[in-house]
């Protein structure tokens, strides 16, 4: 079944094709109009059905998943987006019809939660700034209940286009940006060197109720919506955009950073980190409780894959699931993932939704250049011959749950990892694990052969051996080994596929200097804890244990 | 012996890049002894108006997968295939329009 020939002028090999439909069919739904489009596998939809069934899929995903919650906290630096309700309107003088009005209506003020599109101009992301203008312009009962800002980040130096292009792309940028009117931050991605480490933390987040609250929140917030009448939100119109081009070293310790990667793979990878801490940055500076990324069905089902060749198989219900809630305070949310890339190409041919086109990093890559590459071009061209490959990874995607590591404790979750904010998917003691052995393998190079026998961590060197061996001079050594090999306290505080990715920059020096100083803030932290393992009391204390000041 | 055939093609998408980022083309197809379909635009596009990298604009007979073919703003899978699995790279072009 897997088995797709370079030439597929080649008949099925078993049974007659399946009939395609053929253009003097009706629409499988209306089954009045002119069909237009062919989805999944055989459903020819006319034209408004398809738009119908679009928009649908849209508000399903962000309906089903509970996306806005009425009353939700919004995150700091919001007091210019507050709406109180003004007293004048809450007067009793309402009559006596309304009975439940005066005085019953519970003095809260509900906040509608701010989100945050990242746009990158493509199909998908522009698809879904689309659907979110129309969804909150519709009349009130079915508004979607949120407000939205857009960033788009301008990635040129990474991709190595000229200024002029750079300056073309987002001239172009603006225009769609001033069409949907949504307040708009345009960041470039030279403004990582700017970044402050506080980035990579993961803050707490405000717990957002049980689904019990959920329901009563929306009664009551719809209720007091009517009882006040309608208030129309309008969107403020405050546009922030860079002022000029980004500074030129900026630009230039960019392409040195970009150009020092040695593999494509690693190169994206690292895009990608960048993109999201740039994101990430934006939104709590400007008060943002979710951001909404427009990955659609296929390009999850393509990441879903490469993250698996990438070995981050242990993230994937966070790579590809609706939300994303690693960073804490700020959640990451996907309302596109359940339409596909030709749905997405064909809604926007035919409802006219610009969009803006710019090369990444791996356009026009041969097939076998990187790893995406070679999954999206497996991913795609399987699905030209079996249509439900797409389908079907999503739907695998979705049964995958966020299940906390066995053995860690429902308190603490652990550290996280320095670029990706995932936990940790090492265990330091558990060298049957592929990272074990990479960790293992590595031995030899950062010690001397003599200690190599001796445990394949530190941490455990002393409550694993006792005896007349001196077990605490790998540490001694391990000191003299970190200054002339920084590399080592930056790799350990990565998870493996991050380490796997590092492995591909041959010096981290033009690294963005917020990734350096946060390992730099950490490693301290965790070798104070692992000096302090050895001085704790243990069960199995060894009588000969050589004394250590 | 089909007449000649004046048709608009137009790449998006991205597609334009590998055709000298012209996304429009009003072309006109020769006369030839057989009829005009989208096989032949396919090979006459690559040989005429494709400007690098033929191997991510065609596959075989057909496009690479992940491109979209539409004719007169309608999915082409909609054409009946005469060629079993495969998208329908036999459909007639007698139609003003292709992008």
């Amino acid at each position: 079944m897997c088995e797709v020939g370079e030439d597929y002028r080649e008949p099925a090999p078993a049974g007659p094709p399946p009939p395609r439909p053929s253009r003097e069919q009706k629409c499988v739904k209306c089954k009045e109009g002119l069909p237009v489009v062919v989805i999944r596998a055989g459903d020819a939809f006319c034209r408004d059905c398809f738009k119908a069934f679009y928009v649908h899929k849209f508000r399903a995903v962000l309906g089903k998943n509970r996306l806005v919650f009425p009353g939700e906290k919004v995150g700091c630096g919001t007091a210019s987006r507050r709406r109180p309700v003004p007293a004048a309107s809450r007067t009793p003088g309402l009559g006596g019809g309304a009975g439940h009005v005066g005085g019953a209506v519970p003095p809260v003020v509900f906040l509608l939660p701010q989100v945050l599109l990242a746009w990158s101009g493509g199909p998908s992301s522009s698809s879904m700034l689309w659907q979110v203008l129309e969804g909150l312009s519709r009349d009130s009962a079915k508004r979607l209940r949120f407000v939205p800002g857009v960033v788009y980040a301008d990635e040129g130096a990474a991709c190595g286009q000229s200024p002029e292009d750079r300056a073309k792309t987002l001239a172009e940028a603006k225009l769609v940006l001033q069409t949907v009117g949504f307040p708009w931050h345009i960041v470039a991605l030279e403004e990582v060197f700017s970044l402050p480490p506080s980035v990579l933390r993961c803050s707490a987040r405000e717990p957002v109720g049980t689904e019990g609250a959920y329901k009563a929140a929306v009664d009551s917030f719809l209720q007091q919506r009517h009882a006040l009448g309608e208030q129309s939100q309008p969107c403020p119109q405050h546009p922030q955009s860079q002022v000029g081009p980004p500074p030129a070293n900026q630009t230039e310790a960019l392409s040195r950073l970009f150009n020092s990667v040695k593999t494509l793979t690693a190169k994206e990878e690292l895009l990608q980190t960048l993109r999201t801490h740039l994101i990430l940055h934006v939104a709590r500076t400007h008060g943002y409780s979710k951001v909404m990324t427009g990955d659609s069905c296929t390009r999850l089902a393509i990441k879903l894959m490469t993250s698996l060749a990438l070995g981050r198989g242990a993230f994937l219900a966070w790579d590809t699931g609706f939300s994303d809630e690693r960073h804490g305070d700020v959640v990451v949310v996907r309302p596109m993932r359940e339409h596909t890339l030709k749905e997405v190409a064909f809604y926007n041919r035919l409802f006219a939704v610009p969009s803006v086109f710019t090369p990444a990093v791996d356009t026009k890559a041969p097939e076998k250049a990187s790893i995406h590459r070679l999954m999206e071009a497996f991913i795609l061209r399987l699905q030209a011959q079996f249509p439900s490959t797409v389908s079907t990874v999503y739907r695998t995607s979705e049964k995958l749950v966020k299940a906390p590591r066995d053995g860690c404790a429902a308190g603490t979750p652990g550290p996280r990892c320095l670029l990706c904010m995932c936990v940790l998917d090492v265990d330091t003691a558990d060298s049957a694990t592929a990272f074990g052995a990479q960790t293992f393998s590595q031995l030899p190079q950062t010690q001397p052969p003599v200690a190599q026998a001796e445990a394949p961590t530190v941490s455990s060197c002393c409550s694993g051996m006792g005896g007349a061996r001196r077990c605490c001079r790998p540490e001694e050594e391990e000191e003299e080994e970190e200054e002339e090999d920084p590399r080592a306290h930056v790799t350990e505080q990565l998870c493996y596929g991050c380490r796997v990715n590092m492995k591909d920059l041959p010096s981290l020096d033009p690294l963005p200097p917020y990734i350096l100083a946060e390992a730099q803030l950490r490693s301290p932290r965790a070798k104070a804890e692992q000096q302090i393992q050895e001085y704790l009391l243990e069960d199995h204390e060894d009588a000969a244990r050589p004394g250590e000041s | 012996m089909a007449a000649p055939l004046s048709v608009e093609v137009e790449f998006g998408g991205g597609a334009e890049l590998l055709f000298d980022g012209v996304k429009k083309h009003q072309v006109t197809l020769p006369g030839q002894e057989e009829p005009w379909d989208i096989r032949n635009l396919l090979v006459w596009i690559k040989k005429n108006l494709l400007k690098e990298r033929p191997e991510l604009f065609i596959q075989g007979d057909s496009v690479r997968p992940g491109i979209l073919v539409l004719i007169n703003d309608a999915d082409w899978e909609l054409l009946v295939s005469t060629s079993g699995n495969s998208p329908p790279s036999t459909a007639p072009l007698a139609a003003l329009r292709a992008s």
